[in-house]
């Protein structure tokens, strides 16, 4: 799960990590009154889940409270465009009003999980405000590591031998091992996934403090983190991906105009996969699970062609323990209640394979039935251009 | 022949009172494995599908010689109970469960560096030596006695490469899921270093998904020490970077991860590599005719 930068502020700050002084507005007056306690100076930043706000223009200097809530005026309500929101943008509901602040340097400093080394990894780099992937893909001499010990955590020699490694001298250094070890908390407090500070600013007063924050969470462990999981904003998701996690659906929408709807995650990447390979693009992923029930279908179906860009749906299923017939008479009672008119290609495989086919022919739909994968592909492909 | 997994192998069922547990258990025995026991904290003493519930591991594998394990627990005590079948010493341990959380598992896997377990998952659809046993929740008929082993990330991509492989006239020695997860148990390496030792193992179908570089790994494995052919899929060659597509693992980050790497890597390394998935039986056919 993702969050804005002013929740991952608010979080760092319970752990004692040190960020900016200031506070989120939703309307510009809040702005300015923001502005005229922690001012004059502030930085006024559009709050979307996209990197790139800057270049965007969802970034503002502003000198005095009132140059902060004309900023605001035109911020709140605006499409931000960034490079990773694609052309159309997204809707700036708030922004994050801070204290500006002097700046000596701008650091890196970023946490995820090394799958390899079954390990969390602490990254820190000289290069603030540089994509670290860049970073690592030219200069990756500039890029300190230290692994934490799933279980005694980061250690402070280690948080002291970044911070040597980072260059930091006197306060600084004080400051930026207790940052590191403070973000360090935060991030198994939390059960993130990914932690990106990035600048880490250094005040010519020797402050160390996160100027930008970008965190992420680990899924399956929301239900015990609250206070995490009441941060997500159902606004920065697709309205269908929103409404397929009501029903515990994996569906995420891509460009395509085939809709897909497969049991089982690789199976279903696979079929994305095949119907390129016909020639066709995929319009979503979605993964209806292994223990799949008729109601849990239904719903799927009704998603899929839910989506206006979906010209023909291609539904491929391997029942093993789901039955065959169960997802046929789904999708037959979905298509018939919705009144489904773009063509539709089947595929079932395994289990009651045979009653599956029957329901469908005795249904009345246009329903193709196809055997195999390569083949059900190829006839959604053809049906829909 | 087969790896891990053969018709001696002694089954405790973590969880086996629970619906999930309940109804793969049956499955299980009904294929052939011999289940000896069941765990489930507070209802020792008691009898399920046949055979004694015990309040821990130890205690089934003390009276029932229980030498495996498969869990079908909640993901929060998931961890906790793959810790407590290494400690009772099992050797091989079937994690089903899915959603997990990665802290946990990070902790898990580091309490088992010092234990001589074969760790199978998290989220997996479990290990099945065909006509011989099967831990886990797949459909045993699709399954058929051969030579090819497969080892995979997911459970339906799964079974449609041993259906494609029965078509084309082979059975199976030992196939098997590593689990969706970031953090999972046995990976490649150490599985086609059992399928290597393996004589009833003629080839290898390894099919892999975006995320992490556990594929890319397994490619310089083979590259310098696989001698027997090996046919490769990767899921996910459209997948957008930045979304995780269902399992928790398959994400491409960074610009990390990407199917066209793995493919690549696996290439580079002698593997037959499937682009279309419903080349992989085909793959197999090319790969025994060399």
């Amino acid at each position: 799960m993702k969050i804005h930068e002013y929740q991952g502020k608010q979080i760092l700050a319970k752990f004692g990590v040190r960020v900016p002084r200031g506070d989120v507005a939703d309307t510009p007056a809040a702005a300015r009154s923001i502005a005229e306690h922690f001012g004059p100076k502030v930085v006024v930043k559009a709050q979307i889940h996209a990197g790139g706000r800057g270049k965007g223009g969802g970034v503002k200097l502003a000198r005095n409270p009132l140059e902060a809530q004309q900023i605001a005026e035109k911020m709140i309500g605006m499409q931000l465009v960034t490079h990773q929101t694609g052309p159309e943008g997204k809707r700036v509901k708030r922004v994050l009003v801070e204290e500006a602040l002097d700046i000596a340097r701008e650091l890196y400093l970023g946490m995820v999980i090394d799958r390899a080394r079954e390990a969390v990894v602490v990254m820190a780099s000289t290069e603030g405000g540089m994509e670290i992937e860049k970073v690592a893909a030219e200069r990756p001499e500039l890029i300190f590591k230290e692994y934490v010990n799933p279980g005694a955590g980061l250690l402070a020699f280690q948080a002291r031998k970044l911070a040597f490694k980072l260059g930091l001298e006197g306060e600084a250094f004080k400051q930026g091992v207790k940052f590191i070890l403070g973000l360090s908390k935060a991030f198994e407090g939390t059960d993130a996934s990914l932690a990106e500070i990035n600048p880490l600013l250094v005040t010519k007063s020797g402050d160390v403090l996160a100027l930008d924050a970008k965190m992420n969470f680990d899924d399956n462990a929301l239900a015990r983190r609250p206070d995490i999981a009441a941060m997500r904003d159902l606004d920065e998701e697709s309205p269908l991906e929103v409404e397929a996690s009501k029903y515990s659906l994996n569906y995420i929408k891509l460009d395509g105009n085939v809709g897909c709807m497969v049991n089982g995650a690789g199976l279903a990447m696979a079929t994305m996969d095949i119907i390129k390979y016909a020639g066709g693009m995929p319009a979503n992923f979605l993964d209806v699970g292994g223990g799949v029930t008729e109601e849990a279908v239904t719903n799927a179906f009704k998603i899929l062609v839910s989506d206006p860009d979906v010209k023909g749906a291609l539904v491929n299923i391997f029942g093993g323990i789901v039955r065959c017939d169960m997802i046929a008479s789904g999708v037959v009672k979905a298509a018939k209640a919705l009144g489904t008119k773009i063509p539709v290609v089947i595929r079932l495989e395994g289990t009651n394979v045979e009653l599956g086919k029957k329901i469908l022919a005795e249904s009345g739909l246009a329903f193709s039935a196809a055997d195999g994968m390569k083949e059900a592909a190829e006839r959604i492909v053809g049906l829909v251009r | 022949m087969s790896i891990l997994l053969d018709e001696k192998t002694r089954v405790v069922v973590l969880g086996i009172t629970g619906g999930e547990g309940t109804f793969h258990a049956g499955k299980m025995i009904e294929y052939g494995t011999k289940v000896v026991a069941g765990m489930t904290p507070g209802k020792g003493g008691t009898k399920h599908l046949g055979v004694p519930v015990f309040d821990f591991v130890s205690e089934a594998a003390a009276a029932e010689g229980a030498d495996a394990a498969a869990i079908f627990v909640p993901p929060f005590a998931a961890a906790d109970a793959i810790m407590e079948c290494a400690d009772a010493g099992l050797k091989l341990v079937v994690c089903i469960t899915e959603g997990i959380p990665t802290f946990d598992m990070l902790k898990a896997k580091m309490f088992l560096r010092t234990k001589p377990v074969a760790l199978i998952g998290p989220n997996t659809p479990g290990i099945i030596s065909p006509g011989k046993a099967k831990i886990g929740i797949m459909p045993g008929p699709i399954h058929t006695p051969g030579t090819i082993g497969i080892i995979s990330r997911s459970g339906t991509l799964t079974y449609e490469a041993v259906q494609q492989v029965s078509r084309q006239g082979y059975g199976q020695s030992t196939a098997l899921g590593i689990g969706g997860d970031p953090i999972v148990g046995l990976k490649y390496i150490e599985l086609l270093e059992l399928f290597k030792e393996d004589p009833g193992t003629e080839a290898v179908i390894l099919i892999g998904e975006i995320g992490g570089t556990a594929e890319e790994e397994a490619a310089a494995y083979i590259k310098a020490s696989f001698p027997k052919p090996v046919v490769g899929f990767i899921a996910g060659q459209t997948a957008p970077p930045g979304r995780r597509m269902g399992h928790a693992g398959a994400i491409i980050a960074g610009g990390k991860g990407t199917a066209k790497e793995k493919m690549d890597a696996l290439e580079g390394a002698g593997v037959y590599v499937a682009v279309s998935p419903a080349d992989i039986g085909a793959k197999v056919k090319e790969a025994l005719r060399r």
